[in-house]
């Protein structure tokens, strides 16, 4: 087999590839879970308070998504802890002391704590009290916030490295909070959690307006439906500030980074916003412009004159590729601006009174799911890309520290990455439709049991030993006497 | 203490404890195309549902505190290891998605099944190959940049010997989590494993003293041995005890896990014990490898404070999980 694939590129392009495929494809599975963890805590605390089993209808609904989007999320990120060994050995050697005790803070700060209470969380319910379940939950929950922690100073380092020496070509670090709190990683960070929160509210947003428009577990629907978009009217407009000022970050510290996204190639004082163009990396030069005159000057120097640095700042050699980066950046914004008008949308038609029946919003947001995950995506390529032909901005070069691999050997390895990934999407994909098709388990079902969901009720008597009474059913059915609620008939 | 030494005691610990813990989880993969029918394979599965995924972090922490406290011997040993180290991440993502799935699967579960124990099996030779790789790459160095370097017979060897070993482990493990039927199965599995995982430990054994004459040195020299020597007795006593067990009709269901991860244990120190003071064999030392101070000493303040913390939550996770698997629990 080997010999077949004689003429290839070189390692270092095959590796690069391998790395950008990998983490793309996981970068979309902690981009939703982080969100609906949260989500899933609040329903729990929710019926803690309320002990309106509606919410743990939610909780119970949401946490199959949630484990089956972890479990892909896990998997793919064990990949990437060790591909800066494999395919990047010249990098894990001179930048390690620096990044890999961030990598540990994030193992045991977070790893850990996600996978060990991810079992009561998931298994839990007939074995821990209520209480107990929670905590549980909240933990997964504030897990995948502190892993987002440390990963982002990781990643936030390679762009505005800060308190670090070289010594004999590795760097040692010197000071631990200039490393962590790098100029650029309060911006990225709030950015990543809030694009988190957004995504996962447009995903659950939409599997309810899905049921809304079918008139099925309406009941259900309205309540996770109604919490998310408001959600989305107050995330969306609150992420648009968060970007603006991060944009105002990567102006000072990546300049050629920001003349990219705006499509800049000459030093300009006044510079228009290119709304549309075909930059030419070639020519040095964008066709078909779309402008709007000194508005880019407006946004990132809040000046009309203002100068902004153009590509021409740096020599051809290091300049990321641009097109990459200028339509990536489009395509995050076009979906930012697309988020704040479901949200109000929303807002619109809830003072109406028409939130639950207006149809054209319900097919908005249903259309919306993957906008938060394409948006994410579009976003990092934005900021990785960007940094093009640096790993470390203006210290290390990509191409120069990738591992000395035969060829065969990555392409090998990134022919298993890309077919093992595409079944396992399409398997993922399968299996979460499954999963709304079925939709939520009746109130009914969860007052007589709390552990069942269909797939388990065939099973023999005798693998069933008595379940432990932690007093669910009672509060519960306590609950829908004194309110006498409708709920039952509504979710058929 | 010197922090080299410090940080190869923390790697060991590390190791040996995801050796222990994924060892017995990918074990029941391994050993589960072996039991009789599908409720059996879906009960050998479920009884680790809560638990796989938290016993695989052990192998990135071993990862991790290796990339801490010896950047370079992470990065020398990753890229030098590709091949294997990507099957076996791929065989991970394999197993690890069964889980998911098959619990939530119609009429694909047969396929998850077959994930489960391809995944499981393929994992655990890869490790096997990389292990047998690392210390067979003692005496003899080979060029860098050939793709197939790994692969030799002493890596296949080790590589058959870890699936044997963790087969074992993993029956063990269902002795004390499943009753009836499917423990007599696994209990009569766990006899023929054991005599399997002894022949392959000797013969491991042996060829390193062979082609190692570093090792053997250290382990047949006089009087240096005499520290070495209780290790091939406890091996013995250990297999002795767990023979017994295996055999006597009682039930003492958590005996025979403990006996088997004495046997591990015991072969890893002795295995630890040949290369020291070399963290790749007969090339770097420990004190030549170690990272910067300000990166091991931040980095151990951390794992001072947490590694007590995930212990203790982890045995809570046990607790609440313990006694015999119920295809009850589910989410």
């Amino acid at each position: 087999m080997f010999e077949l694939l004689s003429s290839l590129p070189d390692s270092s392009l095959l590796s690069r590839i391998q790395f950008a495929f990998t983490v793309s494809y996981h970068i979309m599975f902690p981009t939703i879970t982080i969100g609906l963890s949260l989500y899933i805590a609040i329903m729990e605390g929710l019926w803690l308070k309320t002990k309106n089993p509606v919410y743990l209808q939610q909780v119970k609904f949401w946490m199959k998504p949630f484990a089956v989007t972890f479990g892909m999320g896990v998997v793919s990120g064990v990949v990437l802890s060790y591909e800066f060994g494999t395919n990047f050995s010249e990098f894990s050697t001179i930048v390690g002391p620096v990044l890999a005790p961030l990598l540990a803070y994030e193992v045991l700060t977070a790893f850990f704590l996600e996978a060990g209470f991810l079992g009561i969380m998931l298994f839990g319910w007939n074995r821990v009290s209520p209480k107990v379940h929670f905590i549980a939950t909240c933990t997964v929950a504030i897990g995948t916030v502190f892993s987002s922690f440390w990963i982002l100073a990781a990643n936030s380092w390679m762009h505005t490295p800060a308190g670090y020496e070289i010594v004999d070509g590795v760097f040692h670090p010197t000071s631990w909070l200039e490393v962590i709190f790098n100029p650029s990683f309060p911006y990225r960070l709030s950015h990543m959690l809030l694009a988190t929160c957004l995504s996962a509210s447009l995903l659950i947003a939409g599997i309810h307006a899905y049921y809304l428009l079918r008139k099925q577990h309406t009941e259900f629907a309205k309540v996770g439906f109604s919490f998310t978009m408001k959600a989305i009217l107050i995330l969306a407009p609150l992420q648009i500030v968060v970007g603006d000022f991060h944009g105002l970050n990567v102006a000072e510290h990546q300049p050629v980074k920001l003349a990219a996204m705006e499509g800049i190639w000459e030093t300009e004082k006044g510079a228009d916003l290119r709304l549309f163009a075909i930059p030419d990396q070639q020519q040095e030069t964008n066709h078909y412009e779309v402008t709007i005159p000194k508005a880019a000057s407006l946004i990132i120097k809040h000046d009309l004159d203002g100068e902004i640095a153009g590509l021409d700042q740096v020599a051809k050699e290091d300049r990321p590729p641009v097109p990459v980066v200028f339509f990536s950046f489009r395509i995050m914004l076009g979906l930012g601006g697309l988020m704040l008008l479901l949200g109000l949308a929303g807002w619109i038609a809830r003072r109406r009174g028409r939130m639950f029946e207006s149809k054209p919003l319900l097919t908005f947001s249903v259309l919306m799911i993957p906008a938060g995950v394409i948006a994410t995506l579009a976003g990092w390529y934005v900021v990785e890309v960007g940094r093009q032909p640096w790993l470390v901005q203006g210290l290390v070069r990509t191409t120069d520290v990738v591992s000395p691999l035969p060829a065969q050997s990555v392409a090998f390895s990134l022919a298993l990455f890309v077919t093992v990934y595409s079944i396992l999407f399409i398997t993922y994909v399968y299996f979460m439709r499954k999963l709304v098709r079925k939709g939520p388990a009746t109130i009914e079902s969860l007052l007589n049991d709390q552990s069942t969901h269909g797939q388990d009720e065939d099973l023999p008597a005798t693998l069933n030993p008595a379940q432990v009474d932690v007093g669910y059913t009672q509060e519960m059915s306590d609950y829908i006497d004194a309110h006498n609620t409708d709920t039952r008939k509504g979710d058929h | 203490m010197d922090i080299a030494l410090v940080y190869l005691l923390l790697i060991g610990f590390g190791i040996l404890v995801y050796v222990l813990l994924d060892g017995f989880s990918l074990g029941v993969g391994i050993l589960s195309p072996l039991l009789n029918t599908p409720e059996d394979k879906g009960l050998a599965m479920k009884s680790l549902a809560h638990l796989w995924d938290s016993n695989q972090t052990w192998l990135v922490f071993g990862g991790v505190v290796l990339f801490v406290a010896f950047p370079s011997v992470y990065s020398y040993v990753l890229s030098n290891l590709y091949i294997p180290i990507i099957l076996m991440l791929i065989a991970l993502i394999f197993r690890g998605v069964a889980f998911e799935f098959r619990f939530k699967a119609d009429s694909s579960q047969k396929w998850w099944d077959i994930s489960f124990a391809v995944g499981s099996t393929l994992a655990t030779f890869c490790q096997g190959l990389i292990l047998g790789a690392l210390v067979g790459d003692m005496s003899s160095p080979k060029s860098l940049d050939e793709p197939l370097q790994w692969l030799t017979p002493f890596s296949i060897h080790t590589g058959v010997a870890l699936v044997v070993g963790y087969a074992l482990l993993g029956s063990c493990w269902l002795i004390r989590k499943t009753e009836d039927g499917l423990q007599q199965r696994v209990r009569m599995l766990a006899k023929v494993l054991l005599v399997g995982m002894l022949f392959f430990l000797a013969m491991v054994s042996v060829e390193m003293l062979l082609e190692q004459p570093a090792i053997a040195s250290r382990w047949l020299d006089w009087p240096g041995n005499i520290w070495l020597a209780p290790m091939p007795l406890l091996t013995a006593f250990f297999a002795y005890k767990l023979w017994n067990l295996l055999n006597s009709e009682e039930e003492h269901s958590l005996k025979p896990l403990a006996y088997v991860m004495g046997l591990f244990a015991t072969a890893f120190a002795g295995l630890v014990a040949g290369i020291f003071p070399y963290i790749i064999p007969g090339r770097l030392t420990i004190w030549d490898a170690i990272a910067p101070d300000k990166s091991v000493y931040f980095t151990l303040v951390g794992i001072l404070i947490f590694i007590p913390i995930i212990i203790a939550y982890n045995v809570y996770n046990y607790k609440t999980f313990s006694g015999k698997t119920s295809l009850k629990d589910g989410y």
